[in-house]
């Protein structure tokens, strides 16, 4: 067969996990930002305006895992094994916050500060797990005969807690962008405060991971620092401090959806950037897409399915964020 | 924890969230069909009762599917996290079934569940009465390929072992291996037997607390006729499953039955009691009845099957365990034939919903067809040991190295946020159940009868006047 399927099968979760970090980035922010908002109302308008997409949000994590175990099956093994208590820390994080999402809206009054707590809380371990998961992932996998070799604890360094740290921020300065552009009045200038408070310490977070990964991993600075690699790769951290100045001056602005834009942006560049490190290793540091996928008529079989059936999910999601398109004021929610 | 290995302990924690998550798609695959029949039924008896009572369970559906796609999550990453050697090996075959299961369901959450749920008034009663349909060919559809990757395992064919991990060479004979026909018409059987009791339940609580009217007794009504029907029918296909488990698998039936040794010439007994024990290989205390064994399984007097003793003992599953957890299945099947018969006598003599000694068996009787359906899957699943797929890879191969501290504590949170997270969705289902199908103005969409305007989402069909916690009084 003359398809590159592991290639294919690459881009395919690679789209999956970014479309996840997008989507449920900025409703994970949501429940970040809940600690900085102390009133009821503007609480049930931030919840309101992520409510009817926010369950279609972690479908695609669900896919994400169930298409790795099929075209990656060694690299699920041995990422999952490795994160084992991160995963199930998250995956605990994001039950307890769906479950509190929903809870809230049919709660007695008495009860709502419960959820509320419970929703905040949650939102917090799912994306520092996702952060520190990240890190590790960045930092490699100890890998003996294929599968995972070390310990329960290999996951936790200084440089996975601080990219736990890191996710934090990013997702709630989405959550906080994606406020300005889905409110109004008082609860929008106070998004754009707190964005504008996030957008520098971001930048620090990321200049500072962009520099602690090359300088501990030689192979990850050789590809960005040797020539000719730094000339064409150079317009990442360009655009990600040109998009950062960009985000700056539109939240002081009167603009609305370009600041959620220009945040997305960055985290698009960030996600671009590890896929360039990485490359084209999907259990770093040795194990490339190739060596780990399935044989092709594994592959190949799940490919028809996936094929025929994103681009449905791709127009449901689309067309949900269509209809509930605008503003989202208190006191009401969608008509 | 409790001087259990990291083994036991990754199996106990496996086995305790998909016993969670098992409970939800059940009743999902139940009411999807259920909910097509009360379709169907309006749409051509124009009869207000089956409207009603649509609209009352596909709210109680709508929480339920929730639940299940929120426990499925963890699913999805456990086959790696704890069974990271399994995944590695066998990934090829179950992941692109785990896979095809999983965009089934989200094509089906995507495509026609919103209108199934919000659509009554939006589109015309046969497109909605197609997307009612779709969903329930959905559930099934899911159910044949997890059902097939399942049965993969316990009877893999169709594949070769290429560097140390399986190859499909021939992807029906795959999905097509030799117990999945068995197990998945057990399955979806002990699904609609489930959801009837359920329902079944639901109505006799209702008539108990006098709250008699035609919808709760139309509900009650159905239910019996579907336990009348379908106990039965899946007694025999459980036979069937049986005879064939015995063919591929027989040291699970061996196990099962608490069978040793066979007496030359001598027909195997059938015991109805007793305590096998694994270490002096013999069943202590039996009470037993001669020959049947032979007659249930081989279907003759005399006829034999092989001993748990002919087995080495590294092959053999725990016979303790697979003995009492068959029998809580029979039994409570057995139990669900008599409901099904006693509702047929007092129909006859008109007093069905009137016989108050019936209408406490029948709600007591509510989650049986849940217990039964987990019994059956503990008898098959712990049967299938020590391999994990069978004859080809053994449990304690495919387990992830983390020791018994990491293993113990993540069985902690397990267990206290499912219970709590859970138990609160199953009391708020119960919650809906108790507030009964009401006689409503269909003019009005679901959404502007008391609720917070947030579509697509299943949980918000579910009213809002009705607090999760329990305890409470309604707003």
């Amino acid at each position: 067969m003359g398809i590159d399927l592991p290639l294919l099968w690459a881009i395919i979760i690679g789209v999956g996990l970014m479309m996840y970090v997008v989507m449920d980035g900025f409703d994970l922010g949501i429940g970040i930002l809940f600690p900085f908002v102390a009133d009821r109302a503007d609480r049930d308008t931030m919840v309101n305006s992520v409510a009817p997409v926010w369950d279609g949000n972690e479908t695609w994590l669900v896919f994400g895992g169930a298409a790795m175990l099929a075209a990656f099956p060694i690299a699920y093994s041995v990422i999952l094994s490795a994160l084992y208590l991160p995963l199930i820390l998250m995956l605990v994080g994001l039950i307890w916050r769906g479950v509190a999402f929903e809870f809230r809206f049919k709660a007695d009054e008495g009860h709502k500060g419960l959820w509320d707590k419970a929703f905040a809380c949650g939102s917090y371990t799912a994306t520092f797990c996702q952060g520190v998961s990240l890190g590790a992932f960045i930092d490699g996998f100890k890998v003996e005969g294929g599968a995972y070799a070390g310990g329960l604890l290999d996951w936790l360094s200084p440089f996975s807690v601080f990219t736990g740290i890191g996710l934090l921020l990013a997702y709630a300065l989405l959550g906080a962008t994606w406020l300005v552009m889905k409110t109004e009045g008082d609860l929008q200038r106070k998004m754009r405060k707190i964005s504008l408070r996030f957008v520098p310490m971001l930048l620090v977070a990321i200049f500072i991971v962009s520099l602690w990964t090359p300088f501990s991993h030689p192979a990850i600075a050789q590809r960005w620092f040797s020539f000719p690699n730094v000339v064409f790769l150079a317009p990442v951290p360009i655009l990600v401090v040109l998009a950062t100045w960009a985000l700056s001056k539109t939240l002081s602005s009167e603009s609305h959806a370009l600041p959620f834009v220009l945040t997305l942006m960055i985290l698009f560049l960030g996600y671009s950037g590890l896929a360039i490190s990485m490359w084209p290793n999907i259990v770093p540091p040795g194990i490339s897409i190739w060596e780990a996928a399935s044989p092709p008529q594994s592959l190949g079989f799940a490919l028809v399915g996936a094929l025929f059936i994103i681009p449905f999910i791709m127009a449901y999601t689309a067309w949900s964020y269509y209809v509930f398109r605008g503003k989202v004021r208190a006191g009401e929610g969608y008509h | 924890m409790f001087g259990l290995t990291a083994l036991e302990l990754a199996r106990i924690q496996f086995g305790f969230t998909v016993s969670f998550h098992i409970v939800f798609p059940a009743i999902t695959i139940g009411l999807a069909s259920y909910l097509v029949v009360l379709e169907g039924l309006w749409l051509t008896r124009k009869d207000p009762v089956y409207r009603d009572l649509y609209h009352f369970w596909s709210t109680i559906f709508a929480v339920n599917f929730a639940m299940g796609v929120v426990s499925g999550l963890v699913m999805a990453y456990e086959f790696g996290t704890n069974w990271s050697f399994f995944s590695a090996f066998a990934g090829p075959i179950t992941g692109p079934l785990l896979a095809y299961e999983v965009l089934t369901a989200f094509f089906l959450e995507a495509g026609f569940l919103g209108v199934a749920l919000f659509g009554w008034n939006k589109v015309g009663p046969g497109l909605h009465f197609f997307a009612t349909a779709m969903v329930a060919l959905g559930t099934l559809i899911s159910t044949t390929w997890i059902l097939a990757s399942n049965s993969w395992m316990q009877t893999p064919q169709g594949f070769e072992i290429v560097d140390g991990r399986v190859v499909p060479v021939d992807w029906l004979k795959v999905i097509f291996n030799p117990s999945f026909p068995y197990r998945f018409a057990h399955m979806t059987i002990a699904a609609f037997l489930s959801t009837a009791l359920f329902v079944g339940a639901s109505g006799a609580w209702h008539l108990l607390r006098g709250n008699d009217n035609k919808r709760t007794r139309k509900m009650f009504s159905m239910a019996m006729w579907m336990v009348l029907a379908v106990a039965p029918v899946q007694i025999v296909v459980g036979d069937a499953h049986g005879l064939n488990t015995l063919e591929h698998q027989p040291a699970k039936i061996a196990a099962m039955e608490g069978h040793w040794r066979n007496k030359p010439g001598e027909g195997v007994p059938l015991i109805l009691f007793g305590i096998p024990d694994m270490e002096t290989e013999q069943t202590r205390y039996s009470i037993e009845i001669p020959r049947l064994g032979s007659i249930i399984l081989t279907h003759s007097l005399s006829g034999q099957f092989k001993g748990l003793a002919e087995f080495e003992r590294r092959d053999r599953p725990n016979s303790l365990v697979l003995f009492w957890s068959f029998r809580v299945m029979v039994g409570l099947g057995m139990l669900m034939l008599l409901l099904g018969a006693l509702g047929l006598f007092l129909r006859w003599r008109g007093q069905l919903f009137e016989n108050r000694i019936f209408l406490r068996f029948a709600a007591v009787m509510g989650p049986s067809g849940l217990i039964a359906l987990l019994a059956g899957w503990y008898t098959t699943e712990i049967g299938r040991q020590p391999w994990v797929v069978y004859g080809v890879m053994r449990t304690e191969d495919a387990v992830s190295n983390h020791s018994a501290l990491a293993l113990s504590l993540t069985l902690v949170i397990f267990v206290v946020v499912y219970f709590s997270v859970f138990g609160l969705g199953v009391s708020y289902m119960l919650k809906l159940v108790g507030k009964g199908p009401l006689e409503t103005d269909h003019t009005a969409t679901p959404r502007e009868q008391g609720q917070s305007p947030r579509p697509s989402r299943p949980l918000s069909a579910a009213p809002d006047n009705v607090d999760p916690i329990p305890g409470r009084k309604d707003k």
